[in-house]
């Protein structure tokens, strides 16, 4: 295997919150092989969020990062300086946001927030990034993309703003583009269409992408790895089909059970659920974080669950056959 | 041009489309002249400070030139009036007109300076206190909280006593005096704006801190920042006045409004206008400042724009 173009290793981050240190990830690890599409899935407050902006270095003020090793291609930016992290970000590695509406700035029009990372990192002129922001609207599908680059971002929808967000990420042609839940505000038919195109830029530019999302249906058409991340750690982590076909860990096995599928779910059948909710991660946990919740659950389950592997599949599950 | 509270159907696309094809300075154009209040203060400012800077091709007289054998003359509008002093003249036999035009100098002077000056200070604090937050932000809230605990006409007693009164020294009083509510809105906006997500898009994109600061909020909090400039100008247009009416300003024979008023109230009840004229063209600045100042909040935010 080439040298994977991000490696995560034992990465944990605490918050400090009124009531406590809350532990929103531990000791997660995980790699992303080049031009590889990476989901981490997971319910709400589980860590996917905070998880991506450590691997950015951009967690609020509140919360400290530990990590052994976050090397992207090599360079371990844990021992980078801010200069070299800033050389990175935006230019080999860049970051789709959750709500478009929010991260464009209001005071300037959308080719100056296109081309001006652009022109910072490549040191280009500007009718060479005016080029290159018209060609990238072009390719996310925005028509009149010359006449759009005067516009403020209060007068685009939604889904076009998403649209820009991508072209933003892609404007310095990164190696790596990190995704957080990039559908979760717009509409269920852009939702398809921004997912699609995602994947078919991945595809074309040949660009690793870590999509965070806790669709499912997604993950399953384009996902070449997964991630299940569940209370703040990565309880099962291998290639798609096996993740899908063989689902070894009872979480992961249960949220199968949560989508339909043609053919496995029989008409009139109802679909699974996970009982409870996830648990406070206020404190520290012991044992499995999902015992409360798990049909499978034995007194054992209050043990500190081993890592288990079976080639590229990792579970962290104390049974044998659950 | 949507003058109709109806228009017909089949024109709606037709309109909208001339809407967004107008250019942006037909836009902006658009934006400042829709507003009546707005053009109304900006035209007068632009008045004021056209007067002001003309004075002294305007003034039909020196200032400074006593003429004690014509003391008191009222306005060309009194029965005693005449067509040689326009708005009278004072107690010393000064024309009044020709010192009213010098005051305004000093007045927007003043104001201007006064808003720089604390506005540079009381700006960097703020930014700085609402961005980095934690130590920066207590070391700066404490330096509010004193200022604040400072009476401002108490301290500038304390400083013209110990080193006179004059022009430089109000305006430094005043400057370094006012940063206050400059340094409050600041923090608050920056607060505001620093957690939203296109901050963290430009650290994502590799923004440094001061590119940031200055490139992604200081454009989002300009239109609270305006408004507060054109309030803290106002002000020291008028702390000016009020310094110069306790004798702690701008020193005679200088004519600023403020002093120009002071010195008419011992004539109050003989000499209306001398009193009256000054303090009606002090209330018409200060509003004149007010209006565009609110109108130009509007005119720059972001939401207004395209």
């Amino acid at each position: 295997m080439t040298r994977p173009i991000l490696e995560v290793a034992n990465l944990s981050v605490d918050i400090r919150t009124a009531g406590g240190t809350l532990q929103a990830v531990r000791d997660v690890s995980f790699s992303v092989g080049r031009g590889e599409t990476l989901c981490l899935v997971g319910e709400s407050g589980c860590g996917k969020s905070v998880t991506s902006l450590a691997i950015m270095d951009l967690l609020p003020r509140a919360a400290t990062r530990r990590v052994s090793r976050l090397a992207f291609d090599g360079v371990d930016l844990a021992r980078s300086g801010k200069g070299a992290v800033n050389a990175l970000r935006g230019n080999r590695m860049a970051m789709i946001f959750q709500e478009p509406m929010t991260a464009l700035n209001p005071a300037y029009t959308i080719g100056d927030q296109l081309t001006e990372g652009y022109r910072r990192h490549k040191k280009a002129g500007a009718a060479e990034a005016r080029e290159r922001a018209v060609h990238l609207l072009e390719k996310v599908g925005i028509a009149a993309a010359g006449d759009r680059l005067g516009q403020y971002p209060h007068q685009l929808s939604g889904g076009l703003r998403q649209r820009i967000m991508i072209a933003m990420a892609l404007m310095c042609g990164p190696d790596l583009v990190i995704a957080d839940e990039p559908t979760t505000a717009l509409d269920v038919t852009i939702q398809a269409q921004i997912l699609r195109l995602l994947a078919e830029l991945q595809r074309e530019l040949g660009i690793a992408l870590v999509l965070i999302t806790h669709d499912l249906g997604v993950v399953g058409r384009i996902a070449d790895r997964v991630a299940v991340m569940y209370a703040g750690e990565v309880v099962e982590n291998g290639t798609a089909a096996e993740i899908f076909t063989h689902p070894r860990h009872p979480y992961t096995q249960g949220l199968m059970d949560c989508i339909p599928l043609p053919g496995r779910t029989k008409p009139g059948e109802r679909l699974g659920v996970i009982p409870g909710v996830v648990p406070s991660l206020v404190g520290g946990i012991q044992g499995c974080p999902f015992r409360d919740r798990c049909p499978h659950a034995r007194p054992v389950c209050a043990e500190t669950p081993p890592v288990k592997t079976q080639g590229e599949h990792a579970w962290r599950c104390i049974l044998e056959d659950a | 041009m949507t003058g109709t509270a109806f228009p017909p159907a089949t024109s709606a696309p037709s309109s909208a489309a001339a809407v967004a094809e107008l250019s942006a300075g037909a836009r902006l154009r658009r934006r400042m002249f829709g507003q009546k209040s707005f053009v109304f203060g900006v035209g007068l400012l632009l008045v004021i400070v056209a007067v002001a800077l003309l004075a002294p091709v305007l003034a039909p007289h020196d200032p400074y030139a006593q003429n004690l054998s014509q003391r008191m003359v009222p306005p060309f509008w009194y029965a005693k009036g005449g067509w040689e002093h326009l708005l009278g003249t004072d107690n010393l036999g000064r024309d009044y007109l020709s010192r009213l035009l010098y005051g305004a100098r000093i007045s927007l002077l003043i104001g201007l300076s006064v808003m720089v000056i604390s506005g540079l200070i009381g700006t960097t604090l703020g930014l700085l206190a609402g961005y980095f937050g934690g130590k920066a932000d207590l070391i700066v809230t404490f330096l509010i909280t004193t200022r604040l605990a400072m009476p401002v006409i108490l301290v500038a007693l304390a400083v013209v006593a110990m080193v006179g009164g004059s022009l430089p020294v109000v305006i430094l009083v005043l400057g370094l005096l006012k940063w206050d509510r400059f340094a409050v809105v600041m923090r608050s906006a920056t607060q505001q704006a620093r957690a939203l997500d296109y901050v963290t898009a430009a650290e994502a994109a590799g923004a440094s801190t001061p590119r940031i600061i200055l490139g992604e909020i200081l454009p989002n909090v300009f239109p609270q920042l305006i408004v507060v400039a054109t309030l803290e100008a106002a002000s020291a247009i008028l702390l000016e006045a009020a310094l110069s009416f306790l004798g702690l300003g701008v020193q005679p024979p200088l004519p600023s409004w403020g002093l120009m008023i002071s010195e008419a109230k011992t004539y109050m009840f003989f000499s209306f206008w001398l009193i009256a004229i000054p303090g009606t063209l002090l209330a018409l600045l200060v509003l004149s400042i007010n209006l565009a100042g609110d109108g130009l909040r509007d005119v720059v935010a972001p939401e207004g724009r395209g």
